[in-house]
């Protein structure tokens, strides 16, 4: 244990290191979200010296319109889409990095990974819409390759959403997955295939529940943004691309009802607190905290 | 009610603030400087108009953009000060000046004031409280275009966009008001205070096998009506000639027999503008004759609320043939007003359709 005086002096750089990190949160994030709040119990948005009283009318609309919750619904479902397509593709290619690619080819595998995340979010959604139109790059891809097949057209379809959000979130998956992954002990699983185990069983038994926590954190970071999106589902999903995030936009920039919105935000946000409160015992278990 | 070039720009009211406090530290800059809100693409930021009126004046003008009126709204709102010159729909032109977000129009400055026909420019729509807080500029029709390659004969009723024979075929703009008036007027109701809502849902239900996708830009319509995405869907009649003239479409727009939208667009100052004797310079040359001629020829534009200068438009522009036949314009619902509380109403009806459309 250190002297009492270096323990203080340590204590004070640590809140210097980290006050600007905390200031900087506090002014950008907990501001803004802090007069959403109270926006939500408004009639009105208070601006142009127009009257506001507080209320809780936004709040019941999401329950007394059954819309919203059908919307609601409809927002969880796509979350779970995209999840589970994340994991598919993310987490054997995260493995794969983690454990099978060594040197060069490591670091341009995940160059190919994050490029994604160099190009403008907009621009990314605008090229599927070239991809997935029917006589778009996939059509007549496929249509060289098989004539007799029938046109595709996925633009404007639920389908067409899911994998636009796929391609925008699959690098967060393969990412924190490839943490945890690569963190593993090469002498523990070296261990179970001395004693007998076999590949799937090693797997199952020593990889898999020592990677729960990159892919716990990989499906937080993919699912709570996905429910809460609008842009690609209403250039991707056409029709079929109504959510819980296109109606919240559609409060704040078509009726100026910035109160009916940023209550219709916190019930996304207290659905996924509960979402993430219910799924808290099981990864305890498995974050080794129990 | 109108056009513009990027949908995207802008889309929370955040960064819309944001924009517009940067965009009033930015303009702080230069002293001969007029700010100017409007539509993307929608005649004021013509690069040839800025420059001509720059040489004349010497007065350099600036834009920022807009994608609703709910946005201009905000804008004003949250950045005041920071805009000499703002495009407002004439049916928001009192909301505006009710909240104090522009000043009264001193006439005297406008030497087209005369010129401009009197149905639109003595509007109760831009005399507010007693004062003009808006120069009449152009109208138009809200209604819908169709690919003449693709579609004929000519539809001319209302009834082509619920139409089976264009299931999956039509485009619509994502919009709950203007989408409550189309259904309105096909059910032979106001549009402007519908007398059976629930009909007008049921009736918006019944698109479910016919719309496409939705767009919320002229550049966004323009590219699905070029790729065939859609090949009917609701326009905007400016746009429709722009489409036509400077994209070369194979569009054409119609006011079908049961009726259309119509508006007209003022220009105001923003209360508080910093540089308001350029602002009524810059309403005077926009109203003119000579920059109104050039820009429905050249790029496209909505019908000019100045009379003298749709006279000057050749015989067969659309501004003088359609628009300019009283027999169109009796069929046309002018845009009225809207409270806050039956826009609300509205929304909720779209946004109940289009969770259904969305199943």
């Amino acid at each position: 244990m250190p002297p009492a005086s270096l323990e203080r002096r340590q204590r004070w750089a640590v809140a210097g290191l980290t006050a600007p990190a905390y200031l900087w949160l506090t002014v950008t994030v907990f501001l803004p979200l802090s007069a959403m709040l109270y926006f939500s119990f408004l009639t009105v948005a208070p601006f142009g010296g127009r009257e506001a009283t507080p209320t809780l009318a936004h709040y019941a609309a999401f329950l007394e319109r059954s819309f919203y919750a059908r919307l609601t619904l409809r927002s969880l479902r796509l979350g779970a889409d995209v999840t589970f397509w994340c994991i598919v593709l993310g987490y054997p290619a995260a493995y794969a990095l983690a454990r099978h690619v060594r040197g060069r080819w490591r670091e341009a595998l995940f160059l190919l990974v994050v490029l994604p995340f160099w190009s403008n979010a907009l621009v990314r959604v605008f090229s599927w819409t070239m991809v997935l139109r029917e006589g778009g790059l996939l059509d007549s891809a496929l249509r060289s390759v098989f004539p007799a097949l029938p046109p595709l057209d996925l633009l404007f379809t639920y389908e067409a959403i899911v994998i636009g959000l796929v391609h925008s979130f699959l690098p967060y998956m393969i990412l924190t997955c490839y943490v945890s992954l690569q963190a593993i002990d090469e002498a523990v699983i070296e261990a179970a295939r001395t004693l007998g185990a076999s590949w799937w069983t090693t797997f199952r038994r020593v990889v898999l529940p020592l990677s729960v926590p990159g892919l716990a954190a990989g499906v937080v970071l993919v699912f709570v943004p996905v429910i809460g999106s609008f842009m690609e589902p209403r250039i991707l999903g056409g029709r079929a691309g109504t959510l819980l995030g296109t109606v919240i936009e559609d409060q704040f920039t078509v009726v100026f009802n910035w109160p009916r919105g940023a209550a219709l935000s916190y019930i996304l946000l207290a659905i996924v607190l509960a979402i993430l409160a219910l799924a808290w015992p099981l990864l305890r278990r498995h974050l080794g905290r129990g | 009610m109108q056009p513009t070039a990027s949908s995207f720009a802008f889309r929370t009211p955040l960064t819309a603030l944001l924009a517009g406090v940067a965009f009033a530290l930015s303009a702080a800059a230069g002293a001969a400087e007029l700010r100017v809100l409007n539509w993307q693409g929608y005649g004021t930021d013509e690069p040839w108009a800025v420059k001509r009126f720059a040489e004349r004046t010497g007065v350099e003008v600036v834009h920022d953009h807009f994608n609703s009126e709910q946005e201009m709204l905000t804008k004003l709102r949250t950045s005041p000060g920071a805009y000499d010159v703002v495009l407002i729909n004439s049916a928001f032109t009192c909301t505006a000046a009710d909240e104090g977000l522009i000043q009264p129009i001193e006439r005297a400055k406008i030497t087209n004031f005369a010129d401009l026909s009197p149905n639109m420019r003595d509007s109760a729509m831009l005399n507010c409280g007693g004062k003009l807080h808006g120069v009449a500029w152009v109208w138009g029709v809200t209604s819908f275009a169709y690919h003449t390659g693709k579609i004929s004969p000519r539809p001319d009723s209302i009834e082509a966009l619920w139409d089976p024979r264009f299931a999956g075929r039509v485009g619509w703009r994502d919009d709950p008001v203007e989408a409550v008036s189309f259904a309105a007027i096909a059910l032979g109701q106001d549009p402007n205070n519908p007398s059976d809502l629930d009909a007008v849902q049921a009736k918006l239900l019944a698109l479910k096998p016919q719309i496409r996708t939705f767009w919320s830009s002229e550049d966004e319509w323009n590219k699905h009506m070029a790729g065939g995405q859609f090949d009917i869907a609701t326009y905007w009649s400016g746009s429709a000639s722009r489409s036509k003239t400077a994209f070369g479409l194979p569009v054409e727009f119609v006011i079908p027999r049961e009726g259309a939208i119509g508006w007209f667009d003022g220009l105001s100052v923003a209360a508080g503008a910093p540089n308001a004797d350029a602002a009524h310079a810059f309403i005077d040359y926009m109203v003119d004759p000579e920059f109104y001629v050039k820009w429905d020829t050249d790029v496209g534009a909505p019908a000019s609320a100045n009379a003298r200068a749709n006279a000057r438009l050749p015989a067969d522009a659309f501004n003088r043939t359609v628009l300019g036949d009283p027999e169109n314009v009796a069929r046309l619902h002018f845009m009225a007003p809207l409270s806050d509380a039956t826009r609300e109403r509205f929304l909720e009806v779209w946004e109940e359709v289009k969770t259904e459309l969305a199943q």
